[in-house]
């Protein structure tokens, strides 16, 4: 038994955390949250080619380096201690796992190189206005037949839908219900027909867009009517992802909180002495530590690609988003008048624990889909 | 960074090494031919507030003993099987998965043996460890007194010399098992001069003398396993002080530590039992109908199941010799979660849950259930109440300041 990350893990740690100190400090995720595409080119293709993070995880055979979902949950850990402004879960959290599970051999080889390289940004069009996060939420219909499939309708709360040059999108065959008839598509973020429109969003530093689809031409990833086996498996594997990637932002709170608590004097004492501060601190402690566990086995679970993952992964999912958001708000409340300012960062955490949490579906969402899976 | 198919080494792994493997058969294989007959019958019996089946689980335990299960982890020189903290983990995961009887001698084996082999004279050791092997002397635990419970440093009972002996006088409580146990380790006042943590020795005392009452504490399970310790005028040998005399606050913190460490990590298994009991239990009333319910039932086996991955990161930092941060939140975690538990317990049982065993008029008794409900609400107290924990999280973990002290004077004279 071994549940530690090995040297070499703990190595690309520490070069993604440096790589990201310098190019993801608050004054840049601040000008970028104001931008609309809300990512820096230039640190994007950065990644890809200096480190490599784009194609960690994708097959070797498709340019990729052939790591697993841990070296993965490492990278998306520190993304979100930043709050990193990039595509980077679009792409590879949903888009390319999505494409590893429902594309064939052939099709995994036309678009996986191109996300390794940093090329392509690719995002997964999956949720609709109706908000939900089940196969019932799918309404969008697709038309037609063999390589030869039209797209109507709308799709809601998009990641990174109005940069992605190319969006996977989950539809349904016409006639189908709930897990029957479910399908993948690729499109191109410019395809004719397809109207994108950025989003306000309150997390500014992951932005969603609305995709309006009329008579969109779509080629099929795998085959049509049976896709809900691979958008369970993307959507469990995305929810390992998010669920590092809130610890990562949880540890950064945590520590935010003790080190003002140990400088800010009321008193005549720094406010951490007093128990009402320290007992916040040692439950954000407690919550954040099982948060790193829980996210780390599923990450563990999602490598070996074992029966464990869909019960591990809700579980990961639903602990993490509310020790991230019940850190992020003690934070706020620890720092007092200057956790509440729009200079402090405070707001920027507490805005992506909230944002992350609602994603993939909430703690509830997630622990009555875990009661499920566990026969309750 | 090299290629993912290329050799890393030490990656995260959750099966057995073959030693690991080799040492689990071993077990399984003792246990498989011991636990028969009347012991598989007390299987699972006894528990913290549950004395059923007292005298099977001393037969049961004096087994184990002479077969050194008991003192796994003591050195070899001692009877014991040296082993590490992964063997020990899973000895436990076996014991539970065989639903063996519960153990009778935690505060001998697990809170003593470990801090004598740290602190123990040669002869001492020599004279106490072979009979917690055997489960002929049991132990308790004479820490907490009426006026010292999260403030342990303020202890009043008093030793002083007199010709080869300690005279003891004072009074303990909270006292698990003292109605069982030969011998007591006593933490007491022998300067009181000293500042609140000097002046305190760690002293072994023999239960059995006139000195010593022990009167039981009803609690508010109905049961007593708890008890109040009068010491008026007991004596004990001049050599039996563990460690230095007046720096017995050292020896004590010791055996605290034992017990907040590594000691919780084999009721995970446990927990996880009742949890899907209760999971049953609300399968056949139908609570599972109800979404509060299917919540918290959910929340609660996130919780047990996060206590083993907390417990795993644990052990692996161990065995690499460096405790992380994820040690120090075990005691306050899993009461916590008992507690939720035993009170989720109660919800899911409804009405049905108002009702113990039992007639009008008979001895006051609970379910299992019930028992989950009451005696959790001891484990947020006892071993550093919860509020304790925080601080020494707070504080050792974290770095936060301590409270300013108000100074402290010398022990008031009586």
């Amino acid at each position: 038994m071994n549940f530690a990350f090995s040297d070499e893990q703990e190595q690309l740690r520490d070069a993604v955390r440096k790589f990201l100190e310098a190019k993801s400090p608050s004054a840049e995720v601040r000008r970028l949250m104001e931008t609309t595409e809300g990512y820096d080119e230039a640190v994007w293709k950065q990644m890809a080619q200096e480190l490599g993070l784009q194609s960690l995880h994708l097959p070797e055979a498709h340019g990729g380096q052939g790591f697993t979902f841990v070296e993965l949950g490492i990278v998306l850990e520190e993304m979100g201690r930043v709050l990193l402004c990039a595509p980077y879960f679009s792409t590879v959290a949903l888009a390319a796992n999505a494409i590893m599970n429902a594309g064939s051999d052939e099709q995994q080889g036309a678009f996986l190189p191109g996300i390794a390289a940093g090329e392509t940004i690719a995002a997964l069009a999956f949720t609709e206005p109706n908000g939900k996060w089940d196969a019932s939420g799918i309404t969008m219909e697709a038309q037609g037949n063999g390589d030869s499939y039209t797209l109507d309708g709308t799709k809601m709360f998009v990641i990174d839908g109005h940069v992605a040059n190319q969006i996977v999108v989950v539809a349904r065959l016409s006639g189908t219900n709930g897990e029957d008839g479910i399908s993948f598509f690729s499109v191109d973020g410019d395809a004719s027909g397809l109207t994108r429109t950025p989003l306000a969003t309150m997390d500014q530093t992951r932005k969603q867009a609305r995709l309006d689809f009329s008579g969109v031409a779509a080629t099929p990833l795998g085959d049509p009517g049976s896709g809900w086996a691979a958008l369970s498996k993307t959507l469990d594997q995305a929810a390992v992802c998010l669920s590092n990637e809130m610890v990562g932002g949880a540890q950064k709170v945590l520590e935010m909180s003790v080190d003002y608590a140990k400088v800010r004097v009321q008193f005549g004492r720094p406010i951490g002495s007093f128990q009402a501060i320290k007992h916040k601190c040692a439950d954000m402690l407690l919550e954040v530590e099982s948060a790193k566990s829980a996210a780390y086995y599923a990450s563990w679970a999602a490598a070996e690609d074992n029966e464990e993952l869909p019960v591990v992964a809700s579980l990961a999912k639903a602990y993490c988003s509310d020790a991230y958001f019940h850190a992020a708000a003690e934070n706020i409340q620890i720092h007092g008048g200057i956790g509440f300012t729009w200079e402090h960062d405070a707001h920027l955490y507490f805005k992506r624990a909230k944002s992350s949490e609602i994603l993939l579906g909430d703690a509830t969402y997630h622990r009555e889909l875990l009661a499920q899976r566990i026969g309750i | 960074m090299t290629g993912g198919s290329s050799t890393v080494r030490d990656v995260m792994d959750f099966t057995d090494t073959p030693e690991e493997a080799a040492f689990r058969d071993e077990v399984r294989t003792w246990l498989g031919e011991h636990l028969v007959g009347e012991f598989a019958e007390i299987g699972g019996r006894g528990g913290p507030a549950d004395e059923t089946s007292w005298d099977a689980r001393v037969e049961w335990e004096r087994l184990l003993g002479r077969d050194r299960w008991v003192g796994l982890s003591w050195p070899e020189e001692y009877g014991g099987r040296a082993a590490n903290s992964a063997e020990q983990v899973i000895f436990n995961e076996e014991y539970a998965k065989a639903n063996a009887p519960a153990r009778v001698s935690f505060f001998g084996e697990q809170l003593f043996a470990p801090t004598l082999i740290e602190y123990g004279t040669e002869e001492q050791k020599r004279r106490f460890l072979p009979k917690i092997q055997s489960i002929e002397e049991f132990w308790c635990q004479g820490y907490s007194e009426p006026n010292a419970g999260s403030d342990l440093s303020n202890i009043q009972t008093r030793a002083v010399v007199d010709g080869d002996e300690w005279v003891i006088n004072g009074q303990k409580v909270w006292t698990t098992l003292a109605h069982r146990a030969q011998w007591c380790f006593v933490i007491t006042r022998t300067d009181p001069d000293a500042p609140a943590h000097k002046g305190i020795s760690y002293m072994l005392v023999p239960m059995d003398q006139p000195g010593v009452t022990v009167r039981p504490l009803r609690q508010m399970t109905g049961t007593a396993e708890f008890n109040e310790v009068f010491f008026d005028d007991a004596s004990t040998a001049k050599d039996m002080v563990l460690g230095e005399v007046n720096d017995g606050w050292k020896v004590a913190m010791a055996t605290l530590g034992f017990e907040r460490g590594t000691a919780f990590l084999s009721q995970q298994l446990a927990f996880q039992g009742e949890l899907a009991e209760l999971i049953e239990v609300a399968h056949k009333n139908s609570a599972t109908d109800e979404a509060t319910i299917r919540q918290r039932l959910a929340q609660a086996y996130i919780g047990v199941q996060i206590m083993k991955y907390n417990g795993m990161r644990m052990l692996t930092s161990l065995k690499k010799g460096a405790l992380g941060p994820e040690a120090s939140i075990g005691k306050l975690y899993w009461s916590t979660w008992h507690r939720d538990l035993g009170e989720l317990a109660m919800d899911v049982l409804g009405p049905e849950s108002q009702i113990v065993v039992g007639e009008p008029g008979d001895d006051y008794a609970l379910n299992e259930l019930q028992r989950t409900f009451m005696f959790s609400r001891s484990e947020t107290i006892y071993a550093g109440a919860s509020e304790i924990q925080r601080n020494i999280i707070g504080e050792r973990v974290l770095g936060l300041p301590r409270e300013p002290k108000i100074e402290s004077a010398p022990k008031e004279k009586t």
